[in-house]
């Protein structure tokens, strides 16, 4: 039975459900459907304001958190958001599981799903696990980042906040610095910012630079100065220093001298630059710490909403698919 | 389409049910008025209007979207989630009467979720229902303190209340047959 029928709907957005039961990276969506998790976080945000920061949607719900790597602001954020919920949420460190037996990921999952959840978020260090789980997993999978492949929330949260800031994301451009070619938060916003109609620039040292970058509809250049002038959001990645198995560049200090975000290279970008960066920083590597902790900075803005994009998530995947529409 | 309800009656209704908010509550110092996203966040903009008209002071107004305390979510076992709105109370409601604004009083459900809603932002003193159109068939116990108008109605008809800010009319009206 639905609550009292006001027949009216108001002002229906495109969709109001996504389409996949998972969210597995920002390729297979729409942008209806981007807009539709970005408009629901902001209803979620405002939850994180009240006195009592929890709603009962997700009740008697279960989601278990699944990280294969290292992780604070991700996995800490997946948990504030579950729990706001109301959902029930257990996390998996590996490192005390019986992953270290010898146990492989989907024998993992099928033994968590034997118990019942109704989500599990996974990182995992190699691209593609979260599809395979998808494929042998009734419950839907949320990628929390999956090797060099995708970190969906990573990019929808920054996409909320520049949308925030900018209230809008076509027509900006946003100057992409650092390690491209290891780097999964570039390839979910490079696939959400285009998608959504913003003109993209990626920079970095010409090794770490992924080839054919540039079908993905962005324009790749080593010179930084030519990527952030103009720009409205400047959006800098960390030097994955464990993922680098070769020499990609010298030293890092001449990686900070030729493509360290400092206030000198601000200048050429537009005067209300936003300055992003997903975390965690290498200051003075990628980033300037006057750079870090000044005025153009919304890096901790990022970790505030990434809280509110998840909950939207959760929340949408939480009804599951079955493509007909509420009355 | 029978109209229940013409532009002006909801006009004078309104004007009515601020003056017996007044009248009930001895001024509205003490008083701040949420509105049910959506239309009864329009019907309590146009109360806070008119309660300015009448005492020259400005109630508190907020929006609450109720979505996520709805008792049918999740209920089936797959299906879209219903929209989430966003719920904006910029003024702390304790201790403060809160007028709760609703379109249609019908099961009752809206309001259970919407009490339960209002109680997690603070602890009013106390908490008055205010709809225009009570139109039966209550399905908990819950009753309206002031009604601009009581419909009787079948239960597979259906009120649809349109005001001006979100349907560019200002009328109730009483449909045979369910949703439109």
């Amino acid at each position: 039975m639905s609550p009292p029928v006001i027949t009216h709907v108001e002002q229906t957005p495109a969709v109001t459900s996504l389409r996949s039961k998972d969210l597995l990276g920002i390729a297979d969506m729409a942008p209806d459907e981007i807009s539709l998790i970005l408009d629901t976080a902001e209803a979620m945000k405002e939850i994180g304001s009240r006195p009592i920061k929890k709603v009962p949607a997700l009740r008697g719900k279960t989601v278990v958190n699944l990280f294969y790597e290292p992780s604070t602001r991700t996995r800490t954020s997946f948990e504030i958001a579950e729990k706001r919920l109301s959902a029930d949420t257990l996390s998996i460190a590996i490192a005390s599981s019986s992953v270290v037996k010898g146990e492989t990921l989907a024998d993992t999952a099928l033994n968590l799903e034997a118990m019942q959840p109704d989500m599990i978020v996974l990182r995992h260090p190699s691209s593609g696990a979260c599809h395979l789980l998808s494929r042998i997993c009734r419950s839907a999978i949320i990628n929390a980042g999956d090797g060099m492949h995708e970190h969906p929330t990573q990019a929808l949260l920054d996409a909320f906040t520049i949308r925030e800031r900018k209230k809008r994301l076509a027509g900006l451009k946003v100057a992409i610095v650092g390690d491209l070619l290891h780097s999964r938060v570039l390839r979910s916003n490079i696939h959400l910012l285009t998608k959504m109609g913003a003109e993209v620039w990626v920079c970095g040292p010409p090794t770490l630079i992924p080839t054919d970058v540039t079908r993905f509809g962005v324009r790749a250049t080593s010179h930084v100065d030519e990527a952030v002038a103009d720009a409205d959001v400047i959006m800098l990645l960390r030097i994955q220093l464990e993922r680098m198995e070769g020499a990609f560049f010298p030293s890092l200090r001449e990686y900070f001298n030729i493509f360290g975000m400092t206030e000198a290279r601000l200048r050429g970008a537009k005067p209300d630059v936003m300055i992003m960066h997903p975390g965690p920083m290498n200051r003075g590597v990628e980033i300037a710490s006057e750079v870090a902790d000044g005025p153009y900075s919304v890096i901790l803005d990022q970790v505030a909403n990434g809280v509110a994009v998840r909950m939207a998530v959760l929340y949408l995947l939480a009804g599951g698919v079955e493509h007909e529409t509420a009355a | 389409m029978p109209v229940v309800m013409d532009a002006d009656r909801i006009a004078r209704t309104l004007t009515r049910i601020a003056h017996e908010i007044v009248e009930r509550n001895r001024g509205v110092e003490a008083l701040a008025l949420v509105g049910v996203r959506t239309r009864g966040v329009h019907l309590a903009r146009r109360l806070q209007r008119s309660l300015r008209e009448i005492t020259g002071h400005d109630v508190p107004t907020g929006a609450l979207d109720i979505t996520l305390y709805r008792d049918d979510l999740m209920r089936n076992a797959v299906g879209p989630q219903p929209l989430v709105r966003k719920t904006e109370i910029p003024f702390s409601i304790d201790d403060r009467t809160i007028l709760l604004v609703d379109d249609v009083l019908y099961t009752g459900r809206t309001t259970r979720a919407a009490l339960d809603a209002l109680i997690d932002f603070g602890r009013p003193r106390g908490i008055q229902l205010i709809v225009l159109v009570d139109r039966g068939h209550r399905e908990l116990p819950i009753k309206a303190d002031y009604v601009g108008k009581n419909l009787p109605t079948a239960p597979e008809e259906s009120v649809q209340v349109c005001l001006e800010e979100s349907d560019s009319r200002d009328e109730v009206v009483l449909q045979q047959g369910g949703a439109a």
